[in-house]
């Protein structure tokens, strides 16, 4: 049904529609109205789930973690510092191959103190070996949220939806939310197959010898490449349902033939697209949005990437003494190609500075130029 | 696409005023898009919010920079330069002020309306929060959208007595402006698509 209505409040409500039996979590700005929602449709009766309180977000993803390991479909969300307090959590849940989604309410991470929007929290636990699909918008946001139940339960993997704080969680617009029984024909009620069971006891995140070790970090890599498949599979098969799909791995948008193009993840996406409709520009463009950042879309990105001779890569955050996060990592992939374009790493945005449309010429204006270094684009 | 930018301070519902105006258009199934810029998350501290009204899907997320309006809720604020920053040549202001006319910088032509909206508020609602009295004066200028429109997004919100003072509120701001003072110039003030 559409509705106008705030991106916290419609991402708790499909949160609801997934029928999650436990839910726990710790509020932190932009995240809260996520889980204040969530909180209140548990109180008023019309979520029926054990909704857990903690006091850190070490304990939400624990408790999380220990809900899914006994056969719930578990959820949790947090944004910034409290990321990086669950971390070595996330690391067990990937590790230990248990299916669960929470939602990142992306924040730039302390210090400076900012409680406003970047990506850099999500991309801190990039190696800890969880799904991570990054949302253009809070309709995306809805459909991948349930999207992500069926890639986690399928894989056996944790998956992180991510969305711009304040962007996209505080911002009312009209969106389509998903009929109850859409989503129940879509999720069935999961089993998981390593359920804890006091009668049938097994161990789980054991030791593990030098032995073994390498071996079990391969499985969960390839786990996680072979997740592209589920994650293409859950957008087509939703995608029949309500009509809207995201392209998977990479949505494409502008010029098929263009010789330009721009990546970027999250809801900057909207904002080129309108200085593009608004003739910002008069070269052509191809946009690119990296919609599932891990497991990381190498192939798919070679394909959509040949005949280009240009890439921009626009990110959210950066690894401070190196550069580019997502730029470096399509380096490599592109390096493959017998010609990659030439390929310009910039972030902009950065502890949530408006990007205006005059971002667009100023990424073409970049590839005037031989590639330079990565730059923070819109410095005062 | 228009764009209208509201400034206020926090704790005189700024948002809750973005997001009226957006459902409102809404009802009149018109795409909305509204989102508020927070600084120091307290009481009293200048606030921003956006809306954004359009007959297509909207996709930017960028700030208003340009607004075709400015509706402020607190005049003192026109002390700060960057509450008018960026107003369209033709574009209008509504202020919440008990004057009846308030000269802005020189370099500002712009049409001002004034509206005693906080003494409204107070009159009717017993508490000095004057966004819905503004937003129905802002629709009575424009004729943007019709009135039993923002009247829905209030029965969506708020619920009893708040409810019917908010509706008791909006009927009397209603005819406190000049009715269709801006509508004809609507027009020039949308964003243009290729």
């Amino acid at each position: 049904m559409l509705n106008a209505i705030e991106g916290s409040q419609a991402i708790a409500q499909a949160v609801a529609l997934c029928r999650p039996q436990v839910v726990s979590a710790y509020p932190i700005t932009p995240q809260t109205h996520i889980v204040e929602n969530l909180s209140k449709l548990v109180a008023n009766g019309q979520f029926n789930c054990e909704f857990v309180s903690v006091e850190s977000e070490f304990s939400a993803a624990s408790v999380a973690l220990g809900a899914a390991m006994t056969g719930s479909r578990a959820y949790t969300a947090s944004a910034s510092q409290g990321i990086l307090l669950m971390a070595e959590v996330l690391y067990n849940i990937s590790g230990s191959r248990v299916p669960m989604v929470m939602t990142c309410a992306n924040r730039a991470v302390s210090a400076p103190l900012s409680i406003w929007n970047d990506q850099q929290d999500s991309m801190a636990v990039r190696d800890a070996g969880w799904i991570q699909l990054y949302c253009a918008d809070n309709q995306e946001a809805i459909d991948t949220m349930i999207q992500a139940y069926r890639i986690a339960e399928r894989c056996e993997l944790p998956v992180m939806v991510c969305v711009d704080g304040f962007t996209l969680t505080h911002t009312l617009e009209t969106l389509d939310m998903p009929e109850q029984q859409q989503v129940d024909d879509f999720l069935p009620p999961y089993h998981f197959s390593r359920t804890l069971n006091p009668q049938k006891p097994i161990s789980v995140g054991t030791l593990v010898s030098p032995d073994y070790y390498s071996e079990a970090r391969q499985e969960h890599h390839q786990a996680l490449l072979d997740a592209q498949a589920e994650i293409i599979q859950a957008d087509q098969d939703w995608g029949k349902i309500v009509g809207r799909e995201y392209g998977g791995l990479l949505n494409i948008f502008g010029d098929a033939d263009a010789k330009i193009g721009i990546l970027c993840l999250g809801s900057v996406l909207g904002t080129l697209e309108a200085a593009l409709q608004q003739g910002l520009v008069t070269e052509k463009v191809k946009l690119f949005q990296l919609r599932c950042f891990r497991p990381f879309p190498s192939h798919a990105l070679q394909l959509a990437c040949e005949g280009l001779t240009h890439l921009v890569v626009l990110e959210r955050a950066l690894s401070v003494g190196s550069g580019g996060i997502v730029s470096l990592e399509v380096a490599v992939a592109l390096n493959y190609l017998p010609q990659p374009p030439k390929l310009y790493a910039c972030a902009a945005g950065l502890g949530g500075r408006d990007i205006p449309l005059q971002i667009l010429p100023k990424l073409l204006a970049l590839t005037q130029q031989p590639p330079q270094p990565f730059q923070i684009i819109d410095l005062k | 696409m228009l764009e209208i930018r509201i400034h206020g301070r926090g704790g005189q519902g700024n948002v809750v005023a973005a997001y009226l105006l957006a459902s409102a258009a809404f009802e009149v199934k018109q795409y909305c898009q509204a989102f508020p810029n927070f600084g120091a998350e307290r009481r009293g501290a200048p606030v921003m919010a956006f809306v954004r009204i359009a007959r297509n899907p909207i996709r930017q997320r960028n700030q208003v920079l340009h607004p075709a309006f400015l509706i402020v809720q607190d005049e003192a604020l026109l002390q700060i330069p960057e509450v008018l920053a960026g107003l369209q040549p033709n574009g209008g202001i509504l202020i919440n002020s008990n004057k009846s006319q308030i000269d802005l910088p020189l370099d500002f032509a712009h049409d001002v309306v004034c509206l005693p909206a906080t003494r409204l508020a107070q009159e009717v609602l017993g508490r000095p929060v004057p966004n819905t009295a503004l937003l129905s004066a802002f629709l009575s200028l424009t004729d943007l959208l019709p009135h039993d429109a923002l009247e829905k997004a209030l029965q969506h919100r708020f619920k009893g007595k708040v409810l019917d003072k908010n509706l008791q509120l909006i009927e009397q701001a209603r005819s406190l402006v000049e009715a269709n003072r801006w509508t004809e110039r609507l027009e020039s003030l949308y964003v243009k698509r290729n």
